[in-house]
This record gives structure tokens, sequence and C-alpha cells, in this order.
């Protein structure tokens, strides 16, 4: 009987153990193998040439730049909006009606598949407002998209300022807004930029919300308008790998692309980890 | 007075979320319910033709809606038990360096852009697979589920992971304290209590697997039959949505077809996000 236990407590600890080995295999075989494949290909030619021959050829020059200004433009519609809704939660929220709508928004928005977010920028963004399929509309899709991922992060940050750091700001007889704008966002602030690299490591590597909302198959120049189709990292990734009629002569710019995109997304993530890690341990001393 | 005007402009910039969701429902409804002019709505959901393209469109959703449910199912099957026994290692067997280790590694598993696995599906597991097992083609339902699989596993595994962790460290000890082993006081004393939160953990995953697109687009083969095998190709309503969009006639029959695909898919990953959201509520309230 005793043997028995002692078998199924060794069970767990191996099965455990295996699923951990498992995990870590994966992530890294992943990784190794994209890396493995996609490393001839990177070059310092292939980062700063537009894709040239109808993309048989040349660098990722063009999507690479319009993946970072789909993400500046989608930050700078959703953290405003995010931090504030943070803020909000953190130190304005009452137990009522706008509250619990706000949750229940923010809740349902944060499972809404990514597809359905690129439905909702084609109607909205790109035929009601007119804006057409552009860098605009589908970097507002990618906004909305990352709203409750910032939402989340930058209630936390605020939340984890300690009580004392407020009430020793009311006794000197400042005002709410003044012990926020002051104190409270101040100590806040690093928690707050953690949240916001890790939102943009999401966005960056999105595909189904920009594909009707202004990822380009193909474009000569990088955009010079907001109202102008944009090649992004992602879609090219999908284009060249399903369309075309050089599927396979492409395969090691697909490689490389991917490589690319991996290194960019979790190298923003990474910093971020590490990042929140540092600032954790911070304030628990 | 001057104190007043921030407070404003925070909440109504928070507005901004409601609005959102407010617009994404309106917007679904508004483009996809005209689809009913065409169909009827039992063609609609029973039907199990569908070719859009031709004139009169066949709009017969059944074979998309069985597409999303069998790959939603059969990637949950494959991840969920793994993804919890990673939450288990983490939380209870693994040493202290392991468990530092092991939580960004799930992390970074979790910001892979979907792309990248959906391309790994393509170029890779479906060779292998059509390579085994002599097949026509390896892009099919396993493929997807193996891979949407990989994409649910950091969902899973750190939201179990959290409420394992959050399990008080006296009941444990007591349990060791009355002579139990560590698989006893982990399976009659620790998963009980963090149940709520394990259920609702796993139910975000399934929803992520409902909602993927980039990897059912790439890897799931494609075709609107009712899979028979886990060896047939599939063509879930994620996929169908962002393969036809592009080429359809704004506010045509099949336009809003697809949006009311858009809308099907909303509102079956919203049922599961309340659902885990209550089973949370009420998993809290009953410590």
């Amino acid at each position: 009987m005793k043997s028995r236990r002692k078998i199924l407590d060794n069970l767990m600890t191996a099965a455990t153990w295996g699923s951990g080995i498992a995990l870590t295999a994966l992530v890294a075989g992943i990784v190794a193998f994209v890396a493995v494949k996609g490393y001839s290909v990177l070059s310092l030619e292939f980062l700063l040439e537009p894709p040239r021959d109808s993309m048989t050829r040349g660098g990722i020059l063009t999507p690479l730049v319009g993946t970072i200004q789909l993400v500046a433009v989608a930050m700078g519609f959703a953290i405003p909006i995010g931090v504030a809704t943070g803020l909000y939660f953190a130190e304005y929220a009452k137990d009522d009606l706008f509250t619990s709508a706000l949750r229940l928004a923010i809740r349902s928005l944060a499972g809404v598949p990514s597809v359905v977010f690129g439905l909702f920028g084609l109607s909205l963004f790109v035929i009601l407002f007119r804006f057409g399929p552009s860098l605009l509309s589908a970097a507002l899709t990618l906004g909305c998209l990352t709203l409750p991922l910032m939402v989340t992060a930058s209630e936390q940050a605020f939340l984890a300022v300690p009580r004392d750091y407020r009430d020793a700001s009311y006794a000197l007889g400042a005002s709410k807004w003044q012990t926020i704008w002051k104190v409270v966002l101040p100590s806040a602030a690093p928690t707050v930029i953690t949240g916001i690299i890790l939102s943009v490591g999401r966005v960056a590597g999105e595909t189904a919300p920009i594909m009707f909302t202004g990822a380009a198959f193909f474009a000569p120049n990088i955009a010079r308008s907001l109202f102008s189709e944009v090649m992004a990292l992602p879609y090219h990734i999908y284009v060249l790998a399903t369309a075309g009629t050089f599927i396979e002569e492409t395969r090691g710019i697909q490689y490389g692309t991917v490589l690319v995109l991996l290194l960019l997304v979790l190298g923003i993530c990474s910093v971020g980890i590490f990042m929140r890690s540092r600032f954790r341990r911070r304030m628990r001393r | 007075m001057k104190d007043r005007l921030p407070g404003a402009i925070v909440k109504a910039l928070s507005s901004a979320g409601i609005l959102i969701m407010v617009f994404i429902l309106y917007f679904l409804f508004r483009e996809g319910m005209p689809v009913l002019k065409s169909v009827t709505l039992k063609d609609l959901f029973f039907g199990d033709l569908w070719y859009p393209a031709e004139d009169p469109p066949t709009l017969g959703m059944f074979p998309l809606i069985v597409g999303t449910v069998a790959v939603t199912a059969l990637s949950s099957l494959l991840a969920v038990p793994f993804s919890l026994l990673v939450a288990l290692f983490v939380s209870e067997t693994a040493p202290r360096p392991v468990r530092e280790f092991l939580k960004p590694v799930l992390e970074i598993l979790g910001f892979f852009p979907s792309i990248v696995l959906g391309f790994i599906g393509m170029v890779v597991l479906a060779p292998m697979l059509q390579e085994r097992f002599d097949m026509l083609s390896g892009l099919n339902l396993f493929n997807a589920s193996v891979l949407l699989g990989v994409l649910t596993i950091p969902v899973v595994s750190s939201l179990a992971e959290e409420a394992l962790g959050s399990v008080p460290e006296d009941i444990r000890n007591a349990s060791y304290a009355l002579g139990a082993t560590r698989f006893e006081t982990t399976v009659k004393v620790v998963v009980p209590s963090a149940l709520p939160g394990i259920l609702s953990a796993s139910l975000l995953g399934i929803m992520r697997a409902m909602g993927e697109t980039m990897v059912v687009l790439m890897a799931a083969g494609g075709a609107a039959i009712i899979p028979l095998s886990v060896f047939d190709p599939v063509r879930p309503l994620t996929s169908t949505i962002a393969a036809e969009m592009g080429e359809t006639p704004v506010g045509s029959p099949h336009y809003a077809a697809l949006f009311f695909g858009g809308i099907l898919l909303l509102l079956m990953t919203l049922a599961v996000n309340l659902l885990s959201a209550w089973i949370e509520k009420k998993g809290t309230f009953s410590r």
C-alpha cells in the first residue's frame, strides 16, 4: 500500500518534469529551427533593401518600416485611452453602472477574435470614416485590439503604488489630481512603460486585423502618409508563402522574414519581461 | 473645479472601451444581418454547401461551423491536459530555479506571432505528415489543431499556474502534516481549491483557439467540408472570413454572410469568455 502511494507520487513528478522539458524543447526547437533556416538570408542588405523583381529578390525594408509605422500609430491611439482607463479603474472607479459596463467591455474586448477586429475596422474605419485601406485604418484597428492588454497592465501598475504615497500627498494638502499627476503617475511610470512594451510586441506580430484594413500585398515605397497602404512583416510572410507563382523560389526570403519578425517580437518582449522582473524586485524592497 | 476637469477627461477617455465594444457589435449586426434577405436562417446554419462565389451564391455555413468546433475541440483535447501538467510542474514540483526559468519561457511562447506557427504548419509539419501517413496533403484538421494547441499552452498554463499558486501554503502544509504525499496533496487538496481558476484558464485557452485565424488559414487545408477523420481538411469560420473578405464586393450577400460568420464567432467566444469570468467570480466568493 505504501509503495503504491510512493509510485503515484513519483509518477506525478516524472510526468510534470516531462511536460516542462517538452515545453522548453518545443520553444527552443521552433526558435532554433527558424534561426538555422533564416540565418543564411539575414544580412544588412536584407534589412535595408526593398523587395525587388516581384518580391523574389531584395530585402524586407518596406514591410519592416511598415510594421514600425503601424505599431507607432496604433500606440499613439491606444496609449492615452489604455492608460486613462487603467487610471480610472485604479483611482476613480466607484461601484456604479459605468464601471461595471467598462469592466465588462474590456473583458469582452480581450476575447474578441482578431479577425473580427478586422471586420470591425473594415466597416468603421475603411468604409464609414472613408479612410480607405490605409496605414491609419489598420493601425486604429490594431489599437483597439491592444486596448484590453494596455488597460490591464496599467491598472495593475497603478494599484501597485503603495497607499502610503497617496496618503502622504493628501496630508500635504494636495488635491486628488495633484496626487495622481505628481505622485502616482511617476511611481507607476516604469511599470506602465513595461506594459506598453509588451503590447508593442503583441501588436507587431498580428496579421488578421490588418489583412483587409490596409496591409498591402506589395507597395513600391515606404508609406509617406497615413492614408497610403503599408506592407507589414506578418502579412508579407503570408503573401510570400501562400500567394504568387514563386512560393518555392522565395522560401529563403520567407524564412528570413519569419526570423526577423520572431527576433523583433521576442526581442521586444524579452526587454519587457526583464524590465518587469527588475521593477518587481525593487517594489518588494 | 481645477480638480474635476482631469477626472472628467480620464472618464471620457475610458468610455472609449465601451464605445468600441458597442461599435463592434453594432457593425457586425448591421453588415451581417442583411444576409437573411438572401438565405433563410435555417439554410444558413444547416446548409452544407458553401459556394459563395457562384451566381446566385449558396451560403450554407454548417461545414464552417463544424470546422470551427472541430479544430477547437481537437486542439483543446491535445493542449489543455498538457498545459495543466505544465502548470502543475511550475507551481508544485519544479525546483525554484527551474520555475524561474520556465515562467518566462511560457510567456515568450505566448508572444509567438500566430503567422509564425501557421508558416511552420505549412512548410514543416504538413510535408512531415504527408510523408509519414502517405496523405495527399498534410494541410488538415490535425495539423492546424496541433499548432493551435501550441498557441493555447501559454494561455492555459500561466493562468492555471496562477490559480494553483494562490492556494495558501498553510493548506499544503496541513496536508503534509497529516502524512500525505505530494501527489495526494496536489490531487486532493491543491487542485480542488484551485479548480475554479483552472477551469476558467482552460476556457480562456479554448476561446483563444476558437478565434485564432492565421494558423487555421495556413494549415487547415481550407476545404469547406464536414471532416470525417482528423486528417480531413477543414475551413473554420475565422479562415473563411480572412480568405474571402478581400475578394468580395461590399454589400453583396457573400459580404453579409462573412459578417454573419463574424457574429457567430463573436457570440461563441463571448459566451466562453463570460462563462470563464463567471466561474472565476464564483470561485473567489467561495474562498
